[in-house]
């Protein structure tokens, strides 16, 4: 009993297509009833929304495809200004109507431009008498471009006087995309997350040729057992499971196991896939390098992952001048006194008092200070001399395009500029280990 | 100029501006100088000098590299090995297409990467694939910049098409290249068909070198500077198409890895392959700077122990780039010749005959003159005496035995530092540094065997073990064999011996047998007295028995290394005319190296004689002449206010100085009138443009100032 039927399309065609959508039938019987039949006026907009890897593109794609329809599919993360985009459309749209491999290039700046060029490409008889379909993917990027584009696409049919259809992919819901000034709302159409059994079923469906369908569903069970509460993400599931498919499979090529002997081999892979989530999925390690590892058989501990090299070798006065940066940021200015100023007597008290109002500044965030503030801790908490040297000013320079430090509010230089530290507090007191200062006795947060 | 056209007409003649700035550099090198002497010679030799020694650096940073390089390039072949062949197979079609991806810490010296990028660049050109693209934050401050940098860079890659080709595509304005991935991936199929299908000689294109679809390599020189959103959207784009269009990234990271992860979001990082790979640190770059350049005999040009500290503190504590590093020794290095008029005499010791010859009367008079020669010829008896300073020939003879002299010091003593530092390296606590250049500047400074330090460390020495010991005769040997010096007499055999005797310790064991003879003795004599006396004696001899042969010749070691430090390694000021060599004037270095503008500033303004010579503007310190020029008035005044400036009062004193040597006449003092006025605005602005003040809303008529105390 096939699932989708239309007038329309012959049946081998929807069974194909069937076998081709696993678990999400419901959506495209629903886009197939939009459609209609190929020469009928449809939506002049869809909106199709949902999370990453919702199989919104992949949906698309395959039915437009297997139903031979006339589309033009543009991702707008690579056409990056209007101009790309109305351009790759209109050349895209040529192809379809001359069958070229090669069209020439069309020039078009504006949409006004947009819309004579699409007239008289779609001119041609055979897609006069069929609807054609543009899609836009990722179409939340059409936020930056002029105000006028997306308002535009919505209302294509409208401009154009074609049977044309606009299908909007994006992974936001449609309020925050609507334009502020209103326009034609689209026709929403919404895909939900998969859920762990249509995983199941879909990583299950593409088993490799030499290994039974069960094998492989078993495998992918134990596999969604580790990573599903993590990561839910189809493409990066699909991934992980090719690269530790061969370590499950180990046993049973080695001999010492059968294919049935379920336990054994999730006694096998399970630690492995532990250590997968903790590596790999990160991208500590890169999955070449893990491959490697599972083919040398040794053990990740001696590679070290991307955040194990957190150390950072720092000039000497660069390490004080970061450590001054991390004292304006996290101390009040008015305990400054109390931490650089040899006889600081009452203010010690006063202090305690008011210590407890506010409890951390550390959970506040790094707060900006004017670039004098920070010399003048700085001479005070390096012992010999330091004269202000050229190099010292480039040194804060430098440390600025380290993102080390972040410039706060460029506008005026002759305005004393203001900065703020970017690190972190096991970074500074790294760092001010190697250079026996105790940073610790000198936040007022750990009085 | 004249031209071989017969018509009349305008020509163009180009300068040859290469000659004339050669040239230039060469009489700007003699003009300038007040010591002429000799001034052509010390150019050139100056300029082969340097060539000898960059090329020597360079050599050490291929060196250096070579490791990463070689990395770098294992990584890049393998990249994208499976490209081109059909994606049949299971595992690499369930794979999500993730961008190779090399992540380079190259330390925070980022000034030092251009160098290294330059030569992977050329390393990555010659071997792998002729498409290498770098690309600087600062011209990527959007996607399109970057397409446009990148497909820039890529059409003009040395991938030269014919000449129907390049008509073709000059044609194409770089207006109407689309920015896009969908033609760059359209250019590479192009390009790489091109080089299957053409006939094998316009193949050389890709020598054969290159794998048959080469990847396109993009290096993002200091990741850190690149704004997010473009990275992203790149990795992005890019990872559409990786399938057709070969793509390497290489990060160049100057802080640690964990910047991808602050730069990228998940969802990014995961098109990406990273792998890390690490350079070199630069400290032990320096080190190995210094080593082949500065503890050789090879090079006569030397630093003295100032200026060497001051290029070594310029390092640590401000830049940590060899580049810096090697830029300072350049410029020690001209100004040695420039400033030194007896440098003509600083070049090898085959050449010194010769040029010591050659020598005119007033340069044997600048000899004479150095202390040093001075302090030589007071050693000398009298009738030397005479001769050298009045007979220009023997004093060249003398002076080319005494250049032989200095040229097997050094021989000598680099050979013996090694060895000194190669007992005092493996010290606990270092009592006299961890690296050699430490040494080195400890031996240059004084008497290094007077230092406390020194002591110490001997003391440590002799209580070392025999194996460590072993370990660093051993070393001696190798840096003995592999010196030179042929002058260091014995000493080589020497160690030999010591060593051959430590690794036989047989006959070590005799003292303890008579010690437990005595002991059996004791054990006899039952009569207190007697006890009492052997006891004693025993104590005693003890004290003095101590010594084993073991320590005994350990103590032989010790005295035999302090011996040769005392004979070879001192300090280069008690050498005669050590000053044809050794670059010592610090202060010119650390003037221009580690300037202090503010301070220069300050002083300018201060004190304007200090910068003009002008002998009118000579005043004590405090006081404000009014001949100083209006800035420098209202820059003293301004010194004496608060943080908030009264510019009516400011006005009114600015006046006062200005008029004081003026006539006394009280009454046209009062008014101030307009060009007064219009200076002193003049000057206050001048002094808002330098960001001494600025204005402020907090109070009317009142400017902030910004600066506080001298500097």
């Amino acid at each position: 009993m096939p699932v989708f039927k239309h007038p329309e399309y012959p049946e081998e065609t929807l069974v194909q297509l069937e076998s081709l959508v696993p678990c999400r039938e419901s959506q495209v019987s629903t886009l197939l009833s939009i459609f209609g039949e190929r020469h009928h006026f449809s939506f002049p907009s869809l909106f199709i929304y949902g999370h990453t890897s919702s199989g919104k593109t992949y949906v698309m794609q395959t039915l437009l495809k297997t139903l031979k329809l006339p589309h033009v599919f543009v991702n707008c993360i690579e056409c990056f200004t209007s101009r790309l985009l109305l351009e790759e459309i209109l050349q895209q749209l040529q192809h379809l109507s001359t069958k070229e491999e090669d069209p020439p290039l069309v020039s078009c700046d504006t949409f006004n431009d947009f819309i004579r060029l699409f007239k008289q490409t779609t001119m041609i008889p055979d897609l006069q008498n069929q609807t054609i379909y543009v899609i836009l993917d990722n179409a939340e990027q059409l936020r930056k471009f002029e105000a006028n584009i997306l308002p535009g696409f919505l209302r294509l049919q409208e401009l154009t006087d074609r049977n044309v259809t606009v299908v909007l992919l994006s992974e936001i819901v449609w309020e925050l995309l609507r334009p502020n000034t209103g326009c034609l709302e689209p026709s929403p159409l919404y895909f939900p997350d998969y859920s762990i059994g249509h995983l199941q079923k879909i990583l299950s469906h593409d088993h490799p040729p030499e290994y039974s369908f069960d094998f492989y569903a078993a495998y992918i069970n134990i596999l969604l057992g580790v990573f599903y509460p993590v990561c839910r993400d189809l493409k990066e599931l699909r991934h992980l499971a090719a690269l530790n498919f061969s370590k499950y499979c180990e046993p049973v090529v080695q001999g010492e196991a059968n294919e049935r002997d379920t336990r054994r081999l999730w006694k096998n892979i399970e630690s492995h896939l532990k250590k997968a989530m903790q590596t790999v999925y990160l991208r500590e390690i890169s999955s070449s390098q893990w491959e490697r590892l599972q083919q040398d058989d040794g053990e990740p501990g001696h590679l070290k992952g991307l955040s194990a090299h957190a150390h950072v070798e720092l000039p000497y006065y660069s390490r004080f001048l970061l450590i001054a940066a991390y004292l304006a940021s996290y101390n009040p200015a008015r305990t400054d006194k109390r931490f650089f100023v040899k006889h600081h007597g009452k203010i010690r008290k006063m202090n305690f008092q008011k210590k407890h109002e506010k409890t951390t500044n550390h959970l506040l965030g790094p707060k900006p200070f004017p670039l004098d503030r920070m010399l003048a801790i700085l001479y005070s908490i390096v012992d010999s001399r330091v004269a202000p040297t050229a190099n010292i000013f480039s040194q804060i320079t430098s440390l600025v395009t380290l993102q080390l430090l972040t410039l706060v509010g460029h506008d005026d230089q002759l305005n004393g500029p203001r900065y703020k530290c970017n690190v972190s507090l096991d970074f500074i007191r790294a760092i001010s280990r190697t250079v026996n200062f105790d940073i610790i006795k000198y936040l007022y947060d750990f009085l | 100029m004249s031209t071989c056209s017969v018509s009349k007409g305008c020509f163009v003649f180009k300068p040859d501006s290469k000659k004339r700035k050669i040239s230039s550099a060469a009489e700007y090198f003699s003009k300038g100088n007040n010591d002429a002497e000799d001034s052509g010679l010390r150019f050139d030799t100056c300029q082969s000098l340097w060539k000898e020694i960059k090329c020597e650096t360079e050599q050490i940073q291929e060196d250096l590299n070579k490791k990463l390089f070689h990395n770098l390039l294992d990584f890049l072949r393998k990249s994208h090995l499976d490209f081109k062949q059909k994606k049949t197979e299971w595992a690499s079609r369930m794979k999500s297409n993730e961008i190779p991806t090399a992540a380079v810490v190259l330390g925070v010296n980022v000034t030092d990467h251009d160098l290294t990028f330059k030569r992977l660049t050329e390393v990555f050109q010659n071997d792998v694939t002729p498409f290498v693209v770098s690309l600087k934050s600062k011209e990527c401050p959007g996607i399109k910049n970057l397409l446009q940098k990148l497909m820039i860079q890529l059409m003009g890659c040395p991938v030269d098409m014919d000449s129907s080709d390049e008509e073709e595509s000059s044609k194409i304005s770089p207006n109407r290249i689309r920015y896009s991935v969908t033609s760059l991936t359209k250019w590479y199929r192009n390009v790489t068909k091109k080089a299957d299908t053409e006939t094998p000689c316009k193949k050389r294109i890709f020598s054969s070198k290159h794998c048959e679809s080469p990847p396109v390599v993009v290096i993002f020189k200091n990741i850190e500077s690149f704004s997010s959103k473009v990275l992203q959207d790149f990795i992005t784009i890019s990872s559409h198409c990786i399938r057709e269009f070969p793509l390497v990234l290489i990060f160049g990271i100057a802080t640690s890895p964990m910047i991808i992860h602050k730069l990228l979001p998940h969802s990014v990082s995961s098109l990406l392959c990273i792998e890390l790979f690490q350079s070199l640190s630069c400290k032990e770059h320096l080190s190995k700077v210094i080593d082949k350049l500065l503890l050789t005999s090879q090079f006569p040009f030397k630093l003295s122990e100032k200026v060497l500290q001051v290029l070594i503190n310029i390092f640590l504590y401000h830049d940590f780039s060899v580049q810096n590093f090697i830029k300072g020794f350049q410029l020690s290095l001209l100004e040695h010749f420039y400033s030194q008029p007896l440098s003509v005499l600083c070049c090898e010791i085959y050449k010194a005959k010769k040029r010591v010859d050659s020598l005119s009367h007033n340069q044997c008079e600048n000899i004479r003159r150095l202390s040093s020669f001075r302090r030589f010829v007071e050693s000398e008896v009298s009738n030397k005496q005479t001769i050298l300073l009045t007979d220009d020939e023997g004093l060249k003879e003398t002076v080319y035995a005494l250049l032989q002299d200095l040229h097997t010091y050094h021989e000598n003593y680099f050979p013996v530092l090694r060895c000194l530092h190669a007992f005092t390296s493996s010290l606990p606590k270092y009592p006299l540094g961890k690296q050699i250049r430490e040494l080195y500047c400890a031996c240059l400074e004084k008497k290094v065997w007077e230092t406390e330090e020194y002591e110490s460390a001997i003391q440590l020495v002799r209580m070392m073990a025999t194996d460590e010991l072993v370990d660093i005769l051993e070393k001696c040997v190798e840096i003995l064999k592999s010196s030179p010096a042929a002058h260091l007499g014995n000493s080589l055999e020497k160690i030999e011996e010591y060593l051959s005797q430590l690794k036989h310790p047989e006959e070590i064991n005799e003292d303890q047998e008579t010690s437990i003879s005595s002991l059996k003795e004791l054990q006899k004599k039952t009569d207190l007295y007697h006890l009492q006396k052997t006891l004693l004696e025993m104590k005693e001899s003890r004290r003095l028995k101590k010594l084993t042969k073991f320590e005994m010749l350990r103590f032989e070691i010790v005295d035999f290394v302090d011996s040769l430090v005392k004979n070879y390694l001192v300090p280069v000021e008690m050498q005669t005319l050590h000053e044809v060599m050794y670059f010592s004037a610090a202060n010119t270095l650390r003037e221009r190296l580690n300037a202090p503008p503010r301070v220069a500033l300050h002083n300018a303004l201060n004190n304007p004689y200090f910068y003009l010579k002008n002998e009118s503007l000579k005043s004590e310190a405090g006081s404000i002449s009014n001949t100083a020029p209006d800035i420098c008035i209202a820059y003293k005044l301004h010194l004496e206010c608060g943080r908030l400036i009264n510019l009516v009062d400011w006005l009114e004193a600015f006046s006062t100085v200005v008029k004081a040597a003026d006539n006394t006449d009280s009454s046209v003092k009062d008014r101030i009138d307009d060009i007064t006025h219009a200076r002193f605005i003049r000057a206050v602005s001048e002094l808002e443009l330098l960001g001494f003040i600025k204005p402020t809303k907090q109070k009317t008529d009142h400017v902030a100032r910004l600066t506080w105390g001298s500097c």
